[in-house]
């Protein structure tokens, strides 16, 4: 089917950064993505209740609270409950090599941290989405 | 198909998974939109649709925010579209209205969308009548359009929706821009947003002045100063949005408004099609192409071109 893949960018939490959100956002645009910016401050809850109703095909949380550790399974528990397991979700942001392992154990797909060229995470999605 | 009826039953009983599926299928799929809206029709006509337009930071997210809100405190149950410009290199788009509807997402009796023009430049999406159609059978009472930031001629939404609220702001220029055509004479309802600025009450009274020079109308619309942000005169808005909801229905306009676009709907399907059966023939073995060079070389004209590949629909 040839529909532009759909994104949600979404800030998890309370920090008030989010220029490395906004260049990511731009980028997938650019690569012909249609991206859903629901801002600052958003809770899993509210996350996720977005991405349920875009119906988007891609997670991605940009996050430099250092609360990833919390955050980001949180999410990908709430979208599972909702029976959506079929979304890609990538995180983004300051997280530590160590945390890594841990967070794809618990089903996030891919973590970015800065300094990644925006083409590498163009490339993860694009190779990656699990909806057809 | 089995999978179609599945969502569909899922989606009237309140499920919004199913229902942001649903939308995703007519927005993309000729094949399925057809389907599903044939399955939906008969639970369609129910929800008042409402056209919030009006030029670039106008506040529409904000008016809409706040103006969803109050419905929802009477019970109702509420749709939103919210619609951003394509990219026209990249194809890709930011939809970013959400961004002040933030509240909103965990509502329970609220849907909120966001879509891509995709290419179509009236202001809303080519897709746009067919989600309206899909929230309506979900069961919204409001389904709320907020088109992309209209410039002077971006005037489809009155081709999908009952009541338009056109929200304007002090400081976007002369009078002169108020006696033009265009935007300016679709309103139902005219709202000054941001009236706490400097020059809200001269923006008012140019509205004002450009509504009663015209003599035929047999409703005027109202004039409402609000200021979103503060929450300040959304009541008085709810109140006119009902007032000409009921008006519609008692003078028989509804139904009349609701005629004229499904014919517009019908027209504009059939041109689709025809156009794509005549640009198929065109396009195949580079036929198009070569006419276009032959344009260029002198050798035919459009209007020869044009004629030639029209012979295709005397077949």
């Amino acid at each position: 089917m040839n529909r532009p893949i759909r994104v949600l960018i979404a800030k998890p939490g309370l920090d008030g950064h989010d220029r490395g959100a906004k260049l990511i956002a731009r980028s997938l645009r650019d690569a012909g993505m249609e991206v859903i910016y629901t801002g600052l401050r958003q809770t899993p809850e509210q996350i996720v209740a977005a991405a349920i109703q875009e119906d988007v095909d891609v997670v991605g949380m940009s996050i430099l609270s250092g609360a990833h550790n919390h955050l980001l399974p949180k999410v990908v528990d709430l979208l599972k409950a909702q029976g959506a397991d079929d979304v890609l979700i990538i995180g983004g942001g300051v997280i530590p090599d160590d945390d890594i392992p841990a967070l794809k154990s618990a089903g996030v797909d891919e973590v970015f941290t800065p300094g990644t060229a925006t083409t590498t995470t163009i490339d993860y999605i694009n190779t990656h989405i699990k909806r057809k | 198909m089995m999978e179609l009826t599945e969502l569909i039953e899922k989606m009237v009983t309140g499920d919004k998974r199913s229902c942001a599926r649903l939308i995703t299928m007519v927005e993309n799929d000729e094949e399925d939109a057809k389907n599903i809206i044939k399955a939906i029709h008969s639970r369609t006509g129910h929800a008042h649709v409402i056209g919030i337009t009006g030029p670039p930071g106008a506040g529409k997210s904000t008016l809409t925010d706040k103006l969803v809100k109050q419905l929802i405190k009477d019970g109702k149950k509420v749709g939103i579209v919210a619609i951003d410009p394509t990219s026209p290199y990249s194809g890709g788009s930011i939809l970013g209205d959400r961004i002040r509807m933030q509240d909103l997402a965990l509502e329970k009796n609220v849907f909120i969308r966001s879509l891509g023009t995709r290419g179509y430049l009236g202001g809303l999406s080519r897709s746009t009548k067919d989600v309206v159609k899909v929230l309506d059978a979900y069961g919204a009472d409001y389904i709320f359009i907020e088109t992309v930031g209209v410039g002077q001629s971006e005037v489809d939404i009155i081709k999908t929706a009952d009541s338009i609220v056109m929200v304007m702001v002090p400081g976007l220029g002369d009078d002169i821009q108020s006696i033009k055509a265009g935007i300016m004479e679709i309103g139902d309802i005219f709202v000054v947003n941001k009236s706490d600025l400097f020059g809200a009450s001269r923006t008012a009274t140019e509205i004002n002045m450009m509504l009663d020079l015209n003599q035929n109308m047999d409703r005027r619309p109202p004039v409402v100063m609000v200021t979103a942000n503060k929450n300040e005169g959304i009541n008085e808005l709810v109140e006119e949005i009902k007032k000409h909801t009921e008006y519609l229905i008692e003078t028989g306009k509804l139904r009349e408004r609701k005629h004229h676009n499904a014919k517009i709907e019908v027209v504009e399907m059939i041109e689709t099609e025809l156009r794509k059966i005549v640009i198929k023939h065109a396009d195949s073995e580079n036929k198009l192409d070569q006419k276009v060079d032959e344009i260029l070389e002198k050798k035919k004209d459009v209007y020869e071109v044009r004629d030639e590949f029209l012979s295709v629909l005397n077949k």
